[in-house]
């Protein structure tokens, strides 16, 4: 498996980060060589393997259903470059 | 019937699927301690994680994890003992983490079943795809502000399931089927309070048109559709439109609309044209939800009897007809209020009473069940009275609107008015005989031949005795005294 430069600008603008020609190309030459070190992997057996989904031995642990958060509406609008009347206040985002 | 879109190539066949986005009943949020109550002042019910602050980590609900089985059990799927929660990717500016976290390969419900409740008491099965346990996004606010949109998170983090159909459905009116029973299960299960105005239910229509027979054509999705009428508008306009870009030799573009309430129509949604490469891949934040059999055994046990099965109940038991029985199941309170008015009672009178002038005053007045002036048990009165001829079926229509405005007792506003039914012969009688002295000509038209005339004398007697004769009695006090 392999990108070339255009999935390489795709993926950029996906993920909202400008990343000019220039890099487009270096970028494209250091995920490739990534992708080309995880496909080694493919090289060993795994059959009968169990996936591992996380290094820990242990399943998701659960909270009980009780409201103790929140009720702080000035902390969460307090990083926000605008706010107004309790909202975040964004440029228009209108369909 | 089957229903067809006439093209001027021929019919045409809708293919329909919909994805239901269900807000699960929980006190706080799928990932968070934030309160998930409708109605809050802007970003009062957001906490920092929420608010996706850096450093902040979700920790699963367990109530919502139990009203995820619960929905699946109730919906007769398979129930899957694994599943992940995954990252989906995308921006906006209601989603202040940048990805929804969602079930995607391995959801925590698999493959069920719905049977939807069609006109005149059809029935028909529809496969459920898979359900899975998702969080809200925010709310953007467009109006308020020339050059901004208002971002509440209020909703941000609230859990939702979502039920995603076979696309088995092929007209607007099974979709609304399907939906209409869908709201039923969720309610009667207690996961979802079904409440289309204020959100918590919201379905993506996936639609497509083929030739009858042919292979499944290409679909569009039209999304956040907020009414059960609005999706048969979405499907209606999208499969006409579809119909004539076909027959005018174009193709369908596989993308997501827009519904327009103002005028029923559906627009292309451009801006998520890219978005739908949303970059999935497990959360890792969190571990695999693994599922202990005895827990879901507990849950098991919780679940009521649920509409397909009190239905059922009502046609063995009461013998009540599927379309009776399917209408009164439909609402859960409506179900329950039924049985405790038929609890001893002829249950199909129960049922007549119920849906009839019962209903029919709930709506008039515009109330709702648990505000009615009259309870199940005094309708079970008023139905005792009638079964046990105390008073006549045109009589207890007149106690019954009395009730409505006292809320009194059926016997006790029977009493007070006297309206208690003549059974004793001697009155009717009595009555009878000074009717046909009085009219001694209609008397002899009805010997003569005319046997219609018995529903002239049967209204003057009933009106001579203020309507409180038993009409039995008095048809058959009739027949002998008229003959002679």
């Amino acid at each position: 498996m392999s990108v070339d430069k255009n999935t390489v600008a795709k993926i950029a603008r996906l993920a909202r980060i400008r990343v000019d020609e220039k890099q487009q190309e270096e970028l494209t030459g250091e995920l490739n060589q990534i992708l080309g070190w995880i496909e080694q992997l493919s090289e060993l057996d795994t059959d009968g393997v169990e996936p591992m989904t996380s290094v820990v031995e242990m399943t998701q642990p659960l909270r009980e259903d009780v409201i103790n958060d929140g009720y702080y509406v000035d902390r969460v609008t307090k990083n926000a470059p605008e706010s107004a009347h309790g909202f975040y206040a964004v440029p228009k985002v209108v369909e | 019937m089957s229903y067809r879109i006439k093209g001027n190539t021929g019919e045409w066949e809708v293919v329909i699927g919909l994805e239901v986005h269900a807000q699960v009943i929980s006190k706080s949020k799928l990932f968070s301690g934030a309160a998930t109550a409708f109605g809050a002042d802007p970003n009062h019910h957001v906490s920092l994680v929420d608010a996706a602050m850096p450093g902040m980590l979700p920790v699963l609900n367990k109530e919502v994890v139990e009203q995820g089985v619960r929905t699946g059990l109730g919906l007769r799927a398979q129930i899957n003992m694994k599943s992940v929660f995954e990252r989906k990717n995308y921006f906006y500016a209601d989603l202040p983490q940048g990805y929804q976290i969602s079930q995607f390969l391995e959801p925590i419900v698999g493959e069920g079943t719905i049977t939807l409740d069609l006109e005149g008491g059809d029935v028909r099965e529809v496969g459920v795809e898979r359900m899975h346990l998702e969080q809200d996004a925010g709310k953007s606010v467009h109006d308020q502000h020339p050059t901004q949109s208002y971002i509440d998170l209020n909703r941000s983090g609230v859990a939702l399931m979502e039920i995603v159909s076979k696309p088995d459905l092929r007209s607007p009116e099974e979709a609304g089927a399907y939906l209409r029973k869908l709201r039923s299960i969720l309610r009667y299960l207690g996961t979802c309070d079904g409440n289309m105005d204020e959100g918590s239910m919201r379905a993506d229509v996936n639609v497509s048109v083929r030739k009858p027979g042919d292979e499944l054509g290409t679909r569009t999705e039209t999304k956040n559709v907020n009414s059960i009428r609005y999706v048969q508008q979405a499907i209606e306009h999208e499969a006409k439109r579809q119909v004539k870009i076909l027959e005018e030799g174009g193709e369908i573009v596989q993308e997501t609309r827009l519904f327009d309430a103002s005028n029923g129509t559906t627009r292309s949604m451009r801006s998520k044209e890219e978005a739908h490469d949303y970059r999935y891949f497990p959360d890792p934040d969190l571990l695999p939800l693994v599922l202990d059999p005895a827990w879901v055994e507990d849950i098991k046990a919780t679940i009521p009897e649920l509409p397909d099965e009190k239905k059922e109940r009502f046609i063995n038991d009461f013998g009540l007809s599927a379309y009776d029985a399917g209408i009164l199941v439909a609402d859960r309170e409506k179900a329950m209020f039924y049985e405790e008015v038929a609890e001893g009672r002829d249950p199909k009178l129960a049922a007549n009473w119920v849906m009839g002038d019962f209903f029919g005053a709930l709506n008039k007045s515009g109330l709702s069940l648990d505000a009615s002036p009259v309870s199940a048990k005094q309708l079970g009165g008023l139905i005792g009275l009638i079964k046990d001829n105390t008073i006549s079926g045109r009589i207890a229509k007149e106690v019954f609107e009395v009730m409505w405005e006292t809320s009194k007792d059926a016997d006790t506003i029977v009493e007070e008015k006297g309206l208690k039914q003549i059974t004793d012969t001697g009155p009717i009688e009595a009555a009878i005989d000074e009717i046909m002295a009085a009219n001694p000509n209609q008397v002899e038209a009805f010997r003569g031949g005319n046997e219609k005339l018995i529903g002239w004398f049967v209204g003057q007697t009933m009106k001579a005795t203020g309507g409180k004769a038993n009409p039995g009695m008095v048809n058959q006090l009739l027949k002998k005294k008229l003959a002679g």
